[in-house]
């Protein structure tokens, strides 16, 4: 093991670890990172988008060299019964800009490359190392981590858990709960291999444009949860992730709900001929706000999926996760520049930055939907979509019934089902969750 | 849905997957038990490798080997404590090569 002291110790090389490690290690911070996989992204997994922004703040000339599959020009948004399909799609040629706003990914890929320029930035990056649990003094401070190496424990000033959504080290060191069955999403996905000129055409794409969908409805059989299908250069993402709760309630098999998915009418022809050459399973962290455990303590911060950093409404993540891990390191550098101790009192200044940025103002904004989207599944993942299709239906086939007939039809049928009185108090109560 | 959907074997799965196996080292351990809980009965199908499975007295046993260290069944059974999860050691476990 390595026979030092660090300034800081950043555990994980996913996006907040690889942000956190590669802002200290800039501003010239001895940095160690630990990563547990054989090489960074090998542990990870994501749908994937990358939003630009977030990555911009740190590596403004990214796009030279980094692994991007296609930008994102359309965004289709879907309600699915087990027939249809009912949407909302948005394309724009100006999302054809010389800086484009967000990209499909391959997640490991991306991780090697992020990996590639923290260890250029100067940090000292080893791999295949599981870190067991943090190393605290007398006074309770976090001086160090303990790893499965031989002599395997490391000193340093900080530790920053950037450790992902399982977060055992934090857990093992009391820092912070286990997770709820229902604040975290696990999610499925296959990775589909086809040839580039099939996905364009099937898509109506030129070039490195790409298309995303994100879809809800009867595909979860009545779970919170949403299901995706990201076109990548020379493959297509597709995935479907629902409450750990809700699959225990119901014992759905989570690879049969992905089975389904791939079969319904509206996503089958996409994916046809197309060859599978991975399968992944992962948690997101899906309770918002009110799931964020401390963030800082003694001689420690927590970053990224760790730190419950997912905004389930907008499915952003990894630019919660590069945020909050640049936003952390920053905090770190500033007191190790001003030579004050990683006090806790001090530390505090990571949550007050954090505050300021889109992270926690977004956050704080969708804290009560978690708990609207849970306690109003079925009307929200079953009924509202099947009443929409039936609805659709209803208005555009043409079968010698009169509109007025028709639009009588439509509104009894959501009447029926949901009365009046249920449509106005869901439409409150979701109005109340957003604000 | 239909029965073509329902025969999904996901061991078809997981063969895509890279795995280096810590043999003689399981990273997921279940306690030994007379009766599973309910908890640990809903492994065997929550689990999207299919790593948990009844034997013929009805216990349920993990075999993690397919495992895609998602940490579901940990969070499944952490009231009943049910089952011991640790991170492989480094280096063992799924490797990712899409993620």
């Amino acid at each position: 093991m390595v026979e030092q002291r660090f300034d800081a110790i950043v555990v994980g090389a996913g996006p907040s670890g690889n942000a956190a490690a590669y802002t200290l290690a800039k501003e010239g911070l001895n940095v160690l990172q630990l990563e547990r996989g054989e090489y960074a992204g090998s542990k990870n997994v994501q749908g994937a988008i990358l939003y630009s922004d977030a990555l911009e703040k740190l590596i403004p000339s990214f796009r030279e060299d980094a692994p991007l599959e296609r930008h994102v020009i359309e965004q289709r948004l879907w309600m699915l019964d087990d027939a249809s399909y009912t949407g909302m799609h948005y394309r724009s040629e100006e999302f054809n800009e010389e800086k484009p706003n967000r990209y499909t990914i391959i997640r490991a890929q991306f991780d090697k490359w992020f990996s590639q320029k923290v260890r250029d930035a100067g940090a000292t990056v080893l791999y295949e190392t599981t870190v067991k649990e943090l190393i605290r003094n007398t006074s309770g401070k976090v001086i160090g981590v303990q790893t499965d190496r031989e002599d395997g424990a490391v000193m340093a000033d900080v530790v920053i858990l950037a450790e992902g959504v399982n977060g055992l080290v934090g857990q093992r060191s009391g820092l912070r709960d286990e997770l709820k069955p229902d604040t975290v999403a696990l999610a499925v996905k296959e990775m589909h291999f086809l040839p580039r000129d099939v996905i364009e055409s099937r898509f109506n794409l030129k070039g490195d444009e790409g298309v995303v969908i994100e879809a809800m409805g009867s595909v979860t059989l009545g779970m919170t949860g949403t299901a995706f299908l990201y076109t990548n250069e020379e493959s297509i993402s597709v995935g479907i992730g629902c409450l750990v709760s809700d699959f225990k309630e119901t014992g759905a098999k989570p690879y049969e709900l992905l089975e389904r998915f791939k079969s319904h009418p509206a996503i089958a022809p996409l994916l046809a001929g197309s060859e599978v050459k991975e399968y992944a399973a992962h948690l997101i962290p899906e309770g918002g706000y009110n799931a964020i455990p401390s963030l800082f303590g003694d001689g420690w911060l927590m970053v990224g999926d760790a730190g419950h950093f997912v905004n389930a409404v907008h499915r952003e993540g990894s630019n919660l996760a590069m945020t909050t891990g640049r936003v952390a390191a920053e905090t770190v550098v500033r007191l190790h520049r001003m030579r004050k101790e990683m006090t806790k009192a001090n530390l505090a200044e990571y949550q007050e930055r954090l505050e300021k940025t889109f992270v926690l103002k977004d956050m704080r904004k969708y804290r009560k939907i978690p708990a609207f989207l849970h306690g109003n599944k079925e009307t929200l993942f079953g009924l509202y979509p099947r009443l929409l299709s039936k609805a659709a239906q209803t208005w555009f086939r043409v079968d010698g019934l009169d509109k007025k007939a028709k639009e009588k039809a439509i509104v009894s049928s959501f009447r029926q089902a949901r009365t009046l009185r249920g449509m106005i108090g869901d439409a409150f109560k979701l109005a109340r969750a957003w604000r | 849905m239909s029965t073509e959907t329902d025969s999904v074997k996901v061991e078809e799965k997981l063969y895509y997957n890279r795995y280096v196996v810590d043999a003689g080292r399981p990273h997921v351990k279940v306690r030994p038990h007379e009766v599973p809980s309910q908890a640990l009965l809903a492994l065997t199908k929550i689990c999207p490798a299919g790593c948990y499975a009844l034997n013929d007295k009805g216990q349920v046993e993990v075999t993690p080997d397919g495992c895609m260290e998602c940490g579901t069944c940990r969070i499944v059974c952490a009231d009943t404590h049910d089952i011991e999860w640790n991170y492989p050691r480094g280096g063992f476990g799924v490797l990712f090569k899409f993620g």
